[in-house]
């Protein structure tokens, strides 16, 4: 096995909701509980989840936007939980982020092509022409073309926009690309036009992808392997086959069954979940999932699962796995 | 699942699909959204003239300002004279206009001096927080908390009368609303998506402050800019109306108010002059800035 | 078809933009609605879905919208001619609206029950007490496990799936007959949608309500509606049974949306996509709405918009294209 690109490991992070005092505790949203997976360089992995799972959080924390509480974040060879922003300055090349908002990533004020061309202005030493050519180049790889550049950004559209993001991002070559929920805000018929350039992207330059979604299609098309998160902990960790053909944990199974299928024909067989989503702010003891869990027992009130290996990579946190393991 | 397609889909060209509709120009189209404001175009065009008068004053004045002639002092409007004479024979017309040169000129190196001191405080203190931003937000309070003539009389005080003096005074108390002004904008703007991303491509602060941050906190800046222009005439004219200002002899709005009152019962038309410029000098910038916060609006048309 | 609720004849609504320009969002929009359906409205976003279902509603009075022509006959009553009066009868009780976003739906400053009450009260002669008993058992008929509780609540202390319950079971208050719900669980997580999704569909077997939905999300339409109208640009381009319109699609809008939605056990590979993007409200393109992205686009696609007309030798299928639609066989023909 090649050395990860990215390590994490027992990634804690909680943040502050509200400050104590007169009576009451300070509130914490523990929004990160105990996270830990590589990262295979060329590989594209997924983070899936519904909202309050901790995903963005930990994709933030591989950013090194905040930092974790306990726990290390390893990107490249080099642990960068708490570097100072001067030391991360340098690494910031190799690691790049697309956002979910396409029209909040991209400053109103300034011209595309100069927003284009920061990443290289901030990490590379060509000059203002060369880059303004290599802009160009970068427009025409994601399918607009070079005139485009000249233009502001509210003058495009959303699915343009996010391909514009993209382009930014790949200008300096980066390592790892970190996308969080890339194509939630776009229309259907726009998304495929993101994920195949995305896709197409990767093999050209040697990318690897860190994909955070919470649209278990979107996520499955795109993905080598993928991690379930809920309410901050990784509950299943698969590989994409493995885990839409074979789900253990009860959980993913729900997910999975949830979503909607596009075929009247296809009579599923839903599996419910009672109730809410829990707070982050007040976890669960215990099990996390064992709230809404249809086969709760004593021990996952009480007692937290560890993680569990199936074979070939396939990991899940849960007590009773004897049970679904042979479903 | 699809059925048999009739003919061989074609790719529709990239120029067609990803057209974008046609640019527009941003300055022409704020233009146009400034000019629909009537009231503000007037005062816009009032205070174009003033400042063109400001510029070419002694030529065009009728009459020498200082010059007196006691042939004809305290007389009405005539025809020879247009705004009558003061006490000593000067034409009040001329030195109106002469004096629009210095009220003009006090109050607007003043502000840009205030703006610019207090946006640079307010940027420092919105991005960095902490201790700079409890140093620069408590002073501030400290300077509202004194009426602005007050302050401004303080200051002379302490520092003596003279042109250069009073402009002090006035852009002391011109920088705490912009600091606050820009402090609240640089927040605003800094918990931006495209700051974090900025900061997330290794952006270093000082570019994060002036490329991103700035340029989205001049629109707030602009408006309280000519609203204090106002605020800055009247305060010139107030210091010199109370004696703290200019040299007597150069001619100044507040000054010729100020020896005015001696006459008001014999004399009444040396009030109205003054007065009434001062008056619509204010107004005019107080409407253009109306007009400008109207107009940098995204929700009004 | 049968009893029908709802019958809508060439609506076309537009939105002043100026003092003598207006932009139109839907045009020439007609459909049945049948008792006891569920009919899906599917579209990307500008489509006009929205402001289509707001028209019914006559949400547009003192907006810059208005209903430009067209008739909504309502169990036989044209909406567009009813006084607001009367308008504001039926509203709420006849026929309901659930929106998005149950957070911004929802008065923050108003206690659940508070709300709850006052919208049975407006069309029901019920004291107090008795609104409250029966806001008490709407909400545990929409499955909210302590009814009591978020009686007592208000609004931002209840999550996403709660709110739009509170949301579903204010709109059915008064039994409504006709229920218009606008993207309903586009908001909500995916699992919590599963159960807002059952919910509706309990309630349309119970009270043999009608339910006019609208979404984005094909899926979705899969799994509850009957029929389906999918709109581009402010028209109604296909129109067809659930079943058809999954395995046998028309229009090469439909087609490029199907063969564009990732779903669960297909390859990215097979994933194509519509190229370019919906066009500007105020600068629509002559001709047919969707001919600058269609891939079988003609010069006569270009110069003039086709109509919507029923598709030969299927039943209940509606479609606006030139290729495609009963021009089609002319064209053939000829």
């Amino acid at each position: 096995m090649t050395e990860p690109i990215v390590s994490v490991r027992h990634a804690v992070k909680t943040f502050k909701a509200s400050k104590g005092g007169l009576g009451s505790k300070a509130k914490f949203v523990h929004a990160v509980n105990d996270v830990s997976f590589d990262i295979q360089p060329g590989e594209t992995f997924s983070l899936v989840g519904e909202s309050g799972c901790g995903k963005s959080t930990t994709g933030r924390l591989i950013d090194h936007l905040i930092e974790p509480d306990s726990g290390e974040i390893w990107f490249d060879g080099k642990n960068i939980s708490h570097l100072s922003e001067k030391e991360m300055r340098p690494l910031r090349a190799d690691v790049q982020m697309i956002f979910q908002d396409p029209y909040g990533s991209l400053n109103p004020r300034i011209k595309i092509q100069d927003q284009l061309g920061e990443p290289l202005l901030l990490h590379t030493k060509l000059s203002a022409g060369e880059r303004l050519k290599k802009v160009q180049e970068l427009l025409e790889t994601v399918g607009l073309s070079a005139s485009h550049g000249e233009r502001y950004p509210h003058e495009f559209s959303g699915g343009q926009l996010q391909r514009i993001g993209i382009a930014r991002a790949i200008s300096v070559n980066p390592k790892l690309m970190i996308a969080d929920e890339p194509v939630s805000a776009l229309d259907v018929s726009i998304q495929a036009q993101v994920l195949t350039l995305m896709k197409k992207l990767q093999s050209q330059l040697n990318l690897t992808y860190l994909f955070i979604s919470h649209d278990l299609s979107v996520v499955e098309m795109i993905s080598d392997r993928i991690a379930v998160m809920y309410l901050g902990t990784i509950v299943e960790l698969a590989d994409k086959r493995d885990l839409y053909a074979r789900p253990i944990h009860p959980y993913t199974q729900a997910l999975l069954s949830a979503v909607p299928e596009p075929d009247p024909t296809i009579k599923k067989d839903r599996i419910l979940l009672e109730g809410d989503i829990p707070s982050p702010v007040n976890p669960p003891s215990g099990c996390l999932f064992h709230t809404r869990c249809a086969y709760c027992t004593e021990r996952c009130r009480q007692e937290r699962p560890e993680a569990k290996d199936f074979g070939n990579g396939h990991m899940v946190k849960c007590h009773l796995t004897e049970k679904f393991a042979g479903k | 699942m699809s059925e048999e397609i009739k003919k061989a889909p074609q790719e529709p060209a990239v120029n067609e699909a990803e057209a974008l509709p046609k640019a527009q120009n941003q300055f022409h189209f704020y233009v146009k959204k400034f000019a629909r404001r009537k009231t503000a175009l007037v005062a816009l065009i009032f205070i174009a003239l003033l400042i063109v008068v400001a510029i070419i004053g002694p030529a065009i004045a009728p009459y020498d300002p200082a010059t007196p002639d006691y042939s004809s002092y305290l007389t009405g409007p005539t025809a020879k004279h247009l705004l009558g004479t003061d006490e000593f024979g000067r034409d009040v017309l001329s030195r109106i206009i002469v004096g629009s040169r210095l009220s003009l000129t006090c109050a607007l190196s003043a502000v840009i001096v205030g703006a610019a001191l207090g946006t640079l405080l307010g940027l420092l203190a919105g991005y960095y927080g902490g201790i700079i931003e409890s140093i620069v937000m408590r002073g501030s309070d400290i300077l509202f908390a004194f009426p602005d003539i007050l302050l401004a009389i303080a200051i002379v005080a302490i520092l003596g009368p003279g042109t250069l003096n009073v402009i002090i005074a006035v852009a002391v108390f011109t920088v705490p609303s912009f600091a606050r002004i820009m402090r609240s904008a640089t927040l605003q703007v800094k918990n931006s998506l495209y700051v974090e991303v900025a900061r997330s491509l290794g952006c270093p602060d000082r570019r994060i402050l002036w490329v991103h941050i700035f340029p989205g906190t001049i629109q707030s800046m602009i408006v309280n800019f000519t609203m204090r222009i106002g605020t800055a005439i009247l305060a010139a004219a107030s210091l010199s109306f109370l004696g703290f200002g200019a040299d007597v002899t150069v001619p100044e709005w507040g000054a010729m108010l100020s020896t005015a009152r001696n006459y008001m019962t014999t004399a009444p038309h040396l009030v109205y002059a003054p007065g009434i410029v001062i008056f619509l000098t204010v107004l005019a910038f107080n409407l253009v800035g109306d007009g400008l916060r109207d107009t940098l609006d995204p929700k009004l048309k | 078809m049968e009893d029908k609720i709802l019958e809508v004849r060439h609506l076309t609504t537009e939105f002043k933009t100026g003092k003598n320009t207006a932009v139109t969002a839907v045009s020439d929009v007609s459909f049945d609605l049948a008792r006891g359906e569920i009919l899906g409205l599917v579209g990307e976003s500008g489509c006009g879905k929205s402001v289509t279902s707001l028209s019914i509603m006559g949400l547009f009075e003192d907006t810059a919208g208005r209903v430009a022509e067209g008739e909504i006959l309502f169990d036989g009553m044209d909406l567009t001619k009813l006084s607001r009066k009367q308008l504001r009868t039926i509203r709420g009780k006849r026929i309901s609206m659930i929106f998005q976003n149950p957070m911004s739906s929802l008065n923050s400053c108003m206690r659940v029950d508070a709300q709850l009450i006052e919208a049975i009260r407006l069309h029901n002669d019920l004291s107090h007490g008795e609104a409250r008993k029966r806001a008490f058992d709407m909400l545990e008929a929409v499955g909210i496990p302590d009814p009591e509780q978020t009686l007592r609540s208000y609004p931002h202390q209840l999550s996403g799936g709660m709110s739009q319950r509170v949301m579903i079971a204010m709109a059915l208050c008064c039994e409504p007959e006709m229920m218009i719900a606008d993207e309903p669980t586009t908001a909500l997580d995916v699992t919590i949608q599963a159960q807002i999704l059952e919910l509706m569909k309990k309630i349309r077997d119970k009270n043999n309500t009608s339910i006019l939905f609208i979404t984005h999300d094909l899926g979705v339409v899969a799994e509850m509606c009957t029929r389906a109208l999918v709109m581009y640009a402010g028209r109604i381009v296909e129109e067809a049974s659930v079943l058809d319109l999954f395995a046998n699609p028309i229009h090469p809008y439909t087609k490029g949306l199907l063969a564009s939605m990732p779903r669960l056990g297909a390859d990215i590979l097979d994933l194509t996509s519509i190229p370019g993007s919906v066009p500007d409200l105020s600068a629509m393109p002559q001709g047919c709405k969707f001919a600058p992205r269609c891939p079988y686009a003609t010069a006569r696609c270009r110069e003039s918009e086709p109509e919507l007309l029923p598709v030969p030798g299927a039943a209940g299928r509606r479609c606006r294209c030139f290729l495609y639609g009963a021009d089609a066989e002319k064209e053939a023909k000829a």
